[in-house]
């Protein structure tokens, strides 16, 4: 595309199907622990 | 749904329910406020009318190439997420945070423990209460295989021969219930010897240094009962601790408050020092205390934390590198869309456990009235409030619901909206305006690095 630059291609919602085993860390297990983001996870899969 | 904004000189155009981010040329951002999940193949005229500073032929050009996206499923994607809905249920617990330690020997001005001891008393956990305490995650996590334990306090390395002990103990179970612990541990560094860190190095897969930065500014909050910084002691222990684990799984970890709004200058100074996997948060605190940050804050705070996210990309450019945990990213692989509408999962999947062995949905809930969830001497928790805490997400928070940011931040800390904005289920204003500009910059540090790649 000339005028449009996509970054990503995945689609959030198709990981919804399989998702959900919660095999991945807890977000204020990592770093945090007082402001919250969990999208800064690592999936396990 | 989408949300567009200008970053740095990139157009930047996020569809929210698929996750697709565009970064758009002028004529790109201003036509695709014409376009829709069902937009006609052919430009409406009042685009040409409203864009006649582009020729019609670009603008035909670039409505096709929109078009193409909203078709692909990657524009304008419309939100039903509400079939996963069901799934937002209670869960077995997999993640504990151990108080190992209500004291502290530090007594941070800022300590949402109250100083190390919670507003209970100074006490530590003794081995019996945390081998309960492991007990009852291992009957409760269910088919969940990882199980997180984060030794925390108060200060838990005033307590490592029980973090030991405790350690020996849960390795000791893991074959037997096919689970495989990951350990973690937060310490404010001053008790690290060569014993410690060894045993840390070996047996936590990640671990927490917590300094807020440059001497000043670290000394001015982070001291001992008897007034003085503990700078100049953490950051040579500091050092050591992450030469021995060669760089790998660890976080310097500050806060910053109202007094340091130029805390990039601390994030540089603790790089400087050599550490380069930072952590630098706002802290949380009551309104009315006069280093808390408000929402008149937010404005100040987003400047800065452009003036990091460009330095990133400069350093980045250069060679050099600094992982800042709230500009992490991965657009690609980060977590599935459950664990994103799940939210943080305190109180659900996450618990803390006290030295007197109480169960609270999280670290930050401790001592608050009406939240705690029962003890492991029994092993019985409180199940409504446990399903209380499994509502606790986007489908639940009104204020989440629109939100552009909600497959990112999941719905916030709810332990910030019960204390400071009363209820899990509401809006903690200033912590949402600066999870918004986090996520703008670091949406933008990957497309300032993908431009690169071409």
């Amino acid at each position: 595309m000339k005028h449009v630059k996509t970054l990503n291609k995945t689609n959030l919602k198709k990981t919804a199907a399989k998702g959900g085993c919660s095999e991945c860390q807890t977000s204020c297990q990592s770093a945090c622990k007082t402001s919250c983001t969990v999208a800064n996870q690592k999936c396990e899969k | 749904m989408i949300h567009k904004y200008s970053l740095n000189g990139f157009n930047i155009v996020l569809d929210i329910c698929s996750g697709a981010v565009h970064v758009m040329d002028e004529l790109g951002y201003e036509l695709v406020d014409y376009t829709s999940a069902d937009m006609p193949e052919k430009c409406p005229d009042e685009a040409y009318n409203a864009l006649n500073k582009f020729s019609k032929e670009e603008i035909d050009e670039t409505y096709s190439e929109l078009y193409e996206l909203v078709k692909e499923g990657l524009l304008h994607t419309p939100d039903d997420y509400d079939q996963f809905k069901g799934k937002m249920a209670p869960a077995p617990i997999k993640a504990m945070c151990l108080h190992i330690a209500h004291d502290c020997n530090l007594r941070c001005d800022y300590c949402f423990a109250a100083k190390g001891d919670f507003g209970h008393g100074r006490k530590l956990m003794s081995y019996e209460v945390g081998k309960k305490a492991i007990d009852f995650l291992l009957d409760n996590s269910g088919s969940r295989t990882n199980l997180e334990v984060d030794f925390f306090g108060g200060e838990p390395l005033m307590n490592f021969d029980v973090v030991k002990q405790l350690v020996a103990y849960a390795r000791s179970r893991e074959k037997e219930y096919n689970k495989n612990f990951r350990f973690t541990v937060t310490t404010n560094g001053l008790l690290l010897d060569d014993d410690i860190m060894d045993f840390i190095n070996k047996e936590m897969s990640n671990v927490v240094l917590s300094i807020d930065g440059r001497k000043e500014i670290n000394d001015a909050l982070r001291v001992s009962p008897n007034g003085k910084g503990c700078y100049d002691i953490i950051v040579p222990k500091f050092k050591e601790m992450v030469k021995r684990r060669n760089g790998e799984q660890y976080y310097v970890r500050g806060t910053f408050t109202r007094k340091n709004p130029d805390f990039y200058e601390d994030v540089m100074h603790l790089y400087d020092l050599g550490f380069d996997q930072i952590s630098i948060e706002p802290v949380v605190s009551d309104p009315q205390i006069s280093y808390s940050l408000t929402e008149e804050d937010a404005e100040r705070v987003g400047q800065e934390y452009e003036k990091l996210a460009k330095k990133i990309i400069e350093m980045k450019k250069a060679g050099e590198s600094i992982n800042f945990f709230h500009f992490m990213l991965d657009l690609d692989q980060g977590p599935c869309a459950i664990k994103r509408l799940r939210g943080c999962s305190c109180g659900n999947e996450y618990v803390s456990v006290t030295p007197e062995g109480d169960i609270y949905p999280c670290h930050q809930f401790v001592g608050i009235d009406g939240f705690k969830m029962g003890n492991i001497d029994d092993g019985k928790i409180d199940n409504e409030l446990k399903a209380e805490f499994s509502k606790a997400n986007i489908f639940n928070k009104e204020h989440c619901r629109d939100c552009w940011a909600r497959f990112y931040c999941s719905g916030g800390c709810n332990a910030n909206s019960q204390q400071y904005a009363g209820g899990i289920f509401n809006k903690h204003e200033v912590s949402c305006l600066l999870e918004q500009k986090r996520l703008e910059c670091a949406i933008m540090i990957k497309a300032a690095l993908a431009e690169d790649e071409e």
